[in-house]
């Protein structure tokens, strides 16, 4: 009987994986966030040497602190998900993928790890500098295992600085700093960690004005609010501007995403931006013949502009993808994906061909073969491709996804201005409406958050890493039964931790920073 | 710098994370004895909150020695993880409690109490040792599993490695010798644990009650790791043949890689003696609290050397039984020299890490937690 990878199996892999994701999303973006805070209300401390500081930099801290272990939790179930789900995705790429996470390990845990004992532990014990140092040690350990952990993920959107070696059956490293520093990685490490430090902000601002809700602490609270609004609004204008620099780098290696991202099917020169729109729900496939909207309202050229940087720019739709033949920059004609598909499995058949000359001794025959593979390796991931619809990721969710992470980056740009104005030039202690919008605000912080990732990381199926790999073959043979049963596990332990540590952290807000 | 060379050297390196790994069970090992030794609240309070200042070092140790060994040797990782799923699954569950625990334990609004939290610190201090001295027991007994890369060029079944029953790593708790191993990590751990109380806890009936339990569970650490020791070094190995790369089994094995490397073999015999140093003297002298030290690096020594034994000398580190050609060796498991090249620079930052921890540990442990600082206000668990 002919073995075949169960498509539940790969389902409830991913299932697991982007639970993992999403609950390790809901901490880790309040510990960069609050770090920057915290580290800054120390150094007032520490420059004026006024206990009021030490009082709201230890407020904030008692917060981190019980937000930071379950970041910390999830995070060591998602390195070894990559060994436990996906087996084979740790070999064929593991020589490209393993580095970033030791070097993770290395340089940023132990920072981190070494440093937060500091600051928890150590103000009566070290000098006020060595504290300050390690707070500000501890935010930078947490940003740089960011870094790390984001070059591993942007190598997944846009695989660099490797070739495939077929004597091993995998991808190897051959330029480690076009995997560090590509493009892509530094986009998204911007734009990933400047959107904590909003979401840090949104936070702080919210607990902050449930304090001026409650007429108590109020010196504390517009102190906060202060610092925490101008953290919050420089990062929000910064992260619209990565964000841009984020949306060109899809444009430029995952032409497919960008494409679900605005439900364009199409493609034209001088294309426009759906500003507004609402998806017909009835298109299910690319050549269905349904219309994409049932409305939809328009930003003219912007997305020629978006993607290419030229307002007339062609930019390929769906369809244009799929069937190809549009002309590419370099002149050449675009590959259908059928012909991509095909070119794929030649370069499979190849890779079989090249292990059995090798294996029977046949160095002519392997040579012909190792040709055959290099043209066609660009397309490998191809191979495993069934159908061509399969190459189209889930446009509803990646277009939704979208527009509700840009319209709230946008709200947090406008949130922060009415805030500093409210806070400078009127009585924001008064201001009970605001006190309430401010505290609304702080779930669209996590909301907006979510969204990007389901963006980044839905938006790149079916492949596990963009053009090589898909998930269904990257995964690890296991039964569908066990998988499911630790999906359930892990659901259930990391709910009960999120509602723990949100009935942790409000009793200690209602505690306040005098008596914590 | 060859590439047998950087093979060997990452080989050392994710053996010394190993190593440095059990040292830090000392965590694990001082909250299996929470309600052994903390008669009162004011001491299982303090024997928290000692471990609780190091838990982080533990955990950032294992997180990268995974890293290290996925950067190094993806195809263990592969392999490991994505057969043994649930032996893994396990131990990384009883991590997830374990670091939630400390933080949450003592807070108002918790949801579970704070005997839950502690009980998680306990089960966390049992499962985590005894598994991953089992994990680290497959290294030398093997493992049920197969592995064809050509199965890449399967467009319908890719998947390259595979476990070959259906128990996904259950079954090496099926192999008693693993969990002779299991259970001598678990009695290390706890021998470490009491050991760290007694340096780091100002409290004279917790540090007496600390010693006490030495004398047990040092006599059952000394059985169940003499015995995996002797049955290992007159057990057969798994041999690689280095012109070949084919796999074979060769009696006295590992015996034999101690004597012919007589390096491995000193650093071996002197871990053990730092261990029991560490454990008599502690028993011994009643002011004596450097024990930590004296067992804790011997305790990395010894792990080092049996780890390089697993390894080093043409063998196989993890073993199949279910097909020999298919064990891993470093070798055929390990990343491309260009990887551990650029890996093997970034390891020359590991010393700078090592000092800031020093610095940064001694700054905290400076002064003994006693009950005055519990009852004082600061942060604590």
């Amino acid at each position: 009987m002919l073995e075949h990878i169960n498509t539940s199996l790969i389902d409830w892999s991913r299932a697991q994986f982007a639970l993992t994701a999403i609950y390790h999303w809901i901490f880790v973006p309040l510990t960069l966030g609050l770090a920057v805070i915290m580290g800054i209300m120390e150094t007032m401390y520490y420059r004026t040497g006024d206990e009021f500081w030490k009082r709201t930099a230890k407020f904030w801290m008692k917060l981190f602190g019980i937000n930071f272990a379950v970041g910390v939790a999830t995070g060591l179930i998602l390195e070894f998900e990559f060994g436990t789900n996906w087996s084979n995705y740790s070999w064929f790429v593991g020589d490209i993928f393993g580095a970033p996470l030791a070097i993770e390990g290395i340089l940023a845990f132990f920072m981190e790890a070494t440093f937060i004992a500091v600051m928890f532990f150590g103000w009566d014990k070290v000098s006020r500098k060595f504290h300050l140092a390690s707070t500000w040690l501890t935010g930078l350990g947490a940003t740089i295992s960011a870094w790390w952990i984001l070059v591993a993920n942007a190598w997944m959107q846009n695989p660099v600085g490797m070739e495939f070696n077929p004597d091993t059956v995998r991808n190897e490293m051959v330029d480690f700093w076009a995997v560090a520093l590509s493009p892509t990685a530094v986009n998204k490490f911007f734009h990933t960690v400047l959107s904590g430090w909003v979401l840090g902000a949104v936070f702080v601002v919210g607990v902050a004005c449930w304090f001026l809700l409650k007429k108590r602490d109020k010196k504390f609270a517009l102190s906060s609010i202060k610092i925490a609004a101008w953290v919050g609004l420089v990062s929000a204008v910064l992260s619209a501007w990565t964000g841009d620099g984020s949306g060109y780098q899809v444009a430029q290696t995952q032409p497919m995403k960008l494409a679900a991202m605005e439900g364009y099917y199409e493609g034209q020169q001088g294309a426009g931006l759906v500003a507004i729109g609402m998806l017909n729900p009835e298109k299910k496939t690319y050549d269905d013949g349904q219309a994409p909207f049932l409305f939809r309202m328009e930003i003219p050229k912007m997305l020629s502009l978006l993607a290419e940087r030229k307002m007339d720019a062609f930019v390929p739709g769906i369809t244009d993808l799929l069937e190809g033949g549009y002309e590419l920059k370099d002149g050449t004609k675009a590959l259908s994906a059928e012909e991509k598909i095909e070119r794929g499995k030649t370069a499979i058949a190849a890779l079989a061909a090249y292990r059995d000359a090798k294996l029977a001794g046949n160095e002519e025959d392997a040579k012909i073969a190792a040709k055959t593979l290099k043209e066609n390796v660009a397309y490998f991931g191809y191979g495993y491709i069934k159908d061509v619809n399969d190459l189209v990721p889930n446009v509803p969710l990646t277009f939704y996804a979208f527009r509700v992470m840009v319209m709230l980056g946008g709200y947090f740009i406008l949130f922060f201005i009415v805030i500093l104005f409210l806070v400078y030039k009127r009585d924001l202690s008064k201001m009970k409406w605001m006190h309430w919008v401010a505290l609304l605000t702080i779930p669209l912080g996590y909301l907006a958050g979510q969204a990007g990732w389901v963006v980044a990381e839905c938006g790149r199926q079916p492949w596990a890493i963009q053009d090589m790999l898909p998930v269904n073959a990257a995964i690890s043979k296991l039964d569908v039964g066990s998988v499911q049963t630790t999906f359930f596990i892990f659901l259930v332990l990391f709910t009960i931790m999120l509602i723990a540590e949100i009935g942790i952290l409000l009793k200690a807000i209602k505690k306040g920073p005098e008596n914590n | 710098m060859s590439y047998v060379f950087l093979q060997q050297y990452w080989w050392f390196v994710v053996s010394l994370l190993g190593a440095l790994l059990v040292f830090l069970l000392f965590v694990q090992g001082g909250n299996s004895l929470i309600f052994c030794l903390g008669k009162t609240e004011e001491h299982r309070k303090m024997m928290v909150n000692s471990t609780g200042r190091k838990w982080e070092f533990t955990f950032t140790t294992l997180v990268t020695f995974g890293g290290a060994f996925f950067a190094s040797f993806p195809l263990f990782y592969s392999t490991s993880f994505g057969g043994a799923y649930w032996l893994w699954m396990i131990i990384l569950f009883s991590f997830v409690l374990q670091a939630v625990s400390y933080e949450f334990q003592s807070k108002a609004g918790n949801l579970l109490g704070k005997n839950t939290y502690r009980t998680f610190l306990v089960i966390n201090g049992v499962v985590g040792p005894v598994l991953l001295g089992g994990a680290v027991a497959t290294f030398f007994t093997g493992s049920e599993f197969y592995i064809n890369k050509a199965s890449m060029t399967n467009t319908v079944m890719p998947v390259i490695s595979h476990w070959a029953n259906g128990w996904h790593g259950l079954d090496a708790l099926a192999n008693p010798w693993n969990v002779v191993l299991g259970l001598a990590v678990f009695f290390l751990a706890r021998i470490l644990g009491a050991l760290y109380f007694i340096n780091n806890i100002d409290d004279k009936d917790l540090v007496a009650r600390s010693r006490r339990s030495l004398i047990g569970n040092s006599v059952l650490f000394l059985v169940f790791f003499l015995s995996f020791v002797i049955r290992t070094l007159l057990a057969d190995g798994y041999a690689v043949n280095p012109e070949t790369g084919e796999i074979f089994m060769e009696p006295y094995k590992y015996l034999t890689n101690f004597i012919e490397m007589p390096v491995v073999l000193v650093l071996f015999l002197i871990g053990v003696v730092l261990v029991l140093w560490g454990i008599g003297k502690s028993l011994l002298k009643p002011k004596f609290d450097k024990g930590i030290w004296f067992t804790g690096i011997g305790t990395v020594l010894a792990v080092l050397a049996l780890l390089l034994v697993a390894g080093y000398n043409h063998t196989a580190y993890y073993p199949s039984t279910n097909d020999l050609q298919s064990s891993l060796t470093l070798a055929n498991s390990c990343s491309s020299e260009f990887t551990l090249r650029v890996m093997f620079y970034v390891s020359f930052l590991v010393p700078f890490v090592l000092a800031y921890i020093f610095y940064a540990w001694r700054s905290i442990d400076i002064h003994k937690i006693n009950e005055k600082e519990m009852k004082d206000g600061g942060h604590s668990y």
